[in-house]
């Protein structure tokens, strides 16, 4: 019972740490897509809720709970509020087995910075993404509404088409690395090649990377892939008659998912937590990374001829320099520079690829939903099965 | 803790079998088939079978039921009218002896099998990708190359059936 | 009993699934109802063959899992095509409105 006591308490606090996490970046990711949306489109995003816009998602959630929940005539009741929440609950269980990081030891407690690891991990986020596909499915068909019903059917033939290429390319790392497990993965892409470059599972496995992220913004509903929910489309397809707790709930959801994959591709390609340098030199890369940047921010905002930021690029600066300066104490300290180094990297590549997720969405126009469906069946399903072959026969000529 | 995951996930694997059979409309059977799908998916989980139960909720519960779904959604289908007129004697004669045709079943079963060892969570660790794939491409090789072949049948037959007739 | 849940539990669900299965796909008229019924007589089948493949220590009542998922599969693919097919022809789900061939 002690054992199973332990269990549960040390699994409840990794609980409540992840699910505070999460939840915070994903409000935050979507701050971080409007300005860098805005940007692109040279104009500034969110700016006056709080400095700089940061307290726009606490406005928008506020927002979206205190408005009214309409609910459509003729509408079958039980699915129209299932859908959403079997799409929020989907994606928020696949993020309990990713690990962040490598076995550390806090005090008495010995324990890796995953929830939970399961030997079949990968399996596991592929299967909920495919049961996935239902909230999209039963919301637009819910809504008795023939665009809703539209978007949802496109949305999840859209999805389904997808999951092939995905999973093929999945598979490629998994016949190098003989596991599939999480964990062990990344544990096979530890090391350097000629001393400095990583064993990353990327650079054997460019091309399946590729068809990763791209079969990951189909599975993921985003540009250029998004017609089956652009505004201009279908009246915003399968959500169209959701409204307020709903909406938000559909909204977090594709973030989480975003999340989700972003997380899997790095974990599977790019290394997971490994540095990409050996380890004594890639130690001052994050103190040198935020210093960098908060004296850049504080020096601009110094600036006279700012006055609109004069106090809040400086603050920013100080909070990214206070950052570094937590790192630099970091290297004295071995348990928390485990800790803060496995974060950092594994925070800094996930936040790299979501930054290449927004980028395209602000830069590329939407497919067509047929040249979406070409392009799933006709290019990528065998560019992903080529893709195995010729991993498979290396992998089989040059093993014993 | 077995005992009671097990007795958990059986009830609502009955459940939403009943469900099935009685529902009128077709998504309200389909998503109780899910239901099944899902519970006997952690049956598999405790029986060793970890890369059945994920292969379950990829392949049936993620793909065969999404086809249901969507020709559900495509052909319309409504709730069936429950014009149908069994008498209430036969209906309720009709559970009760497949309620007794269970009950022997059940009476049967356990006393055919010896009654020394139970499931335990973690007992069969065979149940691997490893091992599976192992026997699958060595000793079920045929099968396997047969299945395939009959896949591609499959496909053959449903786009030849549901093409547009110009 | 306390840590191990006897055998015969396993299989006695698997029977009552497979009758309810053999129950729908008697007793509803709607032709998707009875193909899911179908399906869910599967399924219990599936949930035998692991059973066995536990108590016999092996894993070939896994790979005969899979194999039954497979032809599932396949069966659900061509299955739906037939019912669109009989929907675009008769207009309807009932199968008991489909008897043009009866005497």
């Amino acid at each position: 019972m002690n054992f199973l006591q332990n269990f549960l308490i040390l699994s409840l606090i990794k609980v409540a740490v992840i699910a505070f996490i999460l939840l915070t970046t994903l409000a935050y990711l979507q701050w971080i897509e409007r300005k860098v949306i805005g940007h692109i489109q040279l104009r500034v995003g969110p700016y006056r809720v709080g400095p700089h816009g940061l307290l726009q998602p606490l406005a928008d959630v506020v927002k979206l709970i205190t408005k009214e929940g309409v609910m459509p005539s003729h509408v079958n009741k039980f699915f129209y509020l299932l859908a959403p929440f079997i799409a929020v609950v989907l994606a928020l269980i696949s993020i309990s087995v990713i690990p962040f990081g490598p076995e550390i030891t806090v005090g008495p407690v010995k324990t890796w910075m995953q929830l939970t690891d399961l030997r079949i991990g990968i399996l596991f986020v592929l299967a909920i993404s495919s049961v996935g596909v239902y909230g999209v499915a039963l919301g637009g068909w819910a809504s008795n509404n023939k665009y809703s019903l539209l978007g949802g059917l496109r949305s999840s033939a859209q999805m389904i088409s997808y999951e092939l290429p995905l999973a093929l390319a999945i598979a490629a790392p998994l016949l190098l690395a003989n596991t599939l497990s999480f964990r062990e993965m990344v544990n096979y892409q530890d090391g350097f090649w000629f001393g400095f470059i990583p064993r990353w599972n990327v650079f054997p496995e460019i091309v399946g990377f590729c068809i990763f992220v791209i079969a990951g913004f189909a599975e993921t509903n985003r540009v250029p892939f998004d017609l089956p929910e652009a505004e201009n489309e279908l009246v915003a397809g399968f959500h169209t008659e959701y409204s307020s707790m709903s909406f938000a709930a559909f909204f977090m959801a594709e973030y989480a998912n975003m999340v989700t994959v972003t997380a899997v591709a790095t974990l599977l390609f790019l290394g997971g937590w490994q540095p990409p340098f050996p380890s004594p030199y890639s130690d001052f890369i994050p103190v040198a990374v935020f210093a960098f940047g908060g004296l850049i921010a504080v020096f601009h905002g110094l600036h006279p001829a700012r006055r609109l930021d004069k106090f809040t690029l400086p603050a920013a600066g100080l909070v990214f320099l206070g950052i570094a300066a937590l790192f630099g104490l970091s290297l004295f300290v071995p348990m928390l520079k485990t800790i803060l180094m496995a974060l950092f990297w594994f925070c800094g590549k996930v936040f790299i690829l979501l930054f290449l997720f927004i980028w395209v969405r602000g830069t590329l126009p939407r497919f067509r939903y047929d040249q979406l469906m070409r392009f799933a069946w006709i290019v990528m399903f065998p560019l992903a099965l080529l893709n195995l072959l010729v991993t498979g026969l290396v992998v089989a000529l040059t093993s014993k | 803790m077995t005992p009671l995951i097990f007795l958990i996930f059986a009830g609502i694997a009955v459940f939403c079998g009943i469900s099935l059979v009685a529902q009128t409309h077709p998504i309200a059977s389909a998503l109780s088939l899910i239901g099944v799908m899902g519970s006997l998916a952690v049956l598999y989980l405790q029986l060793g079978g970890e890369f059945i139960a994920a292969a379950q909720m990829i392949v049936y519960a993620g793909a065969i039921m999404v086809l249901f779904i969507f020709v559900i959604m495509l052909l319309n289908a409504g709730a069936e009218a429950t014009s149908r007129t069994i008498p209430l004697f036969t209906r309720y004669m009709g559970m009760l002896l497949l309620a007794a045709f269970l009950g022997l079943i059940s009476f049967i079963i356990r006393s055919m099998l010896p009654k020394t060892e139970g499931v335990e969570f973690g007992a069969f660790q065979g149940g691997t990708a490893l091992a599976i794939g192992r026997k699958l491409f060595t000793e079920y090789l045929l099968p396997f190359e047969v299945t395939s072949v009959l896949i591609l049948i499959a496909i053959l037959g449903a786009i030849v059936l549901a093409r547009r007739e110009i | 009993m306390p840590t191990s849940v006897p055998i015969s539990w396993y299989l006695i669900l698997s029977a009552i699934l497979f009758g309810l299965g053999v129950a729908g796909f008697i007793y509803r008229r709607n032709i998707i109802t009875v193909f899911m019924s179908i399906e869910l007589m599967l399924n219990a089948v599936n949930l035998t063959f692991i059973t066995f493949s536990y108590t016999l220590k092996k894993v070939d009542g896994h790979i005969f899992s899979f194999f039954v998922m497979v032809v599932a599969a396949a069966e659900a693919a061509v299955g739906l095509a037939i019912i669109l097919t009989v929907f675009k022809n008769r207009h309807t789900l009932m199968i008991d409105d489909v008897s043009s061939m009866k005497y």
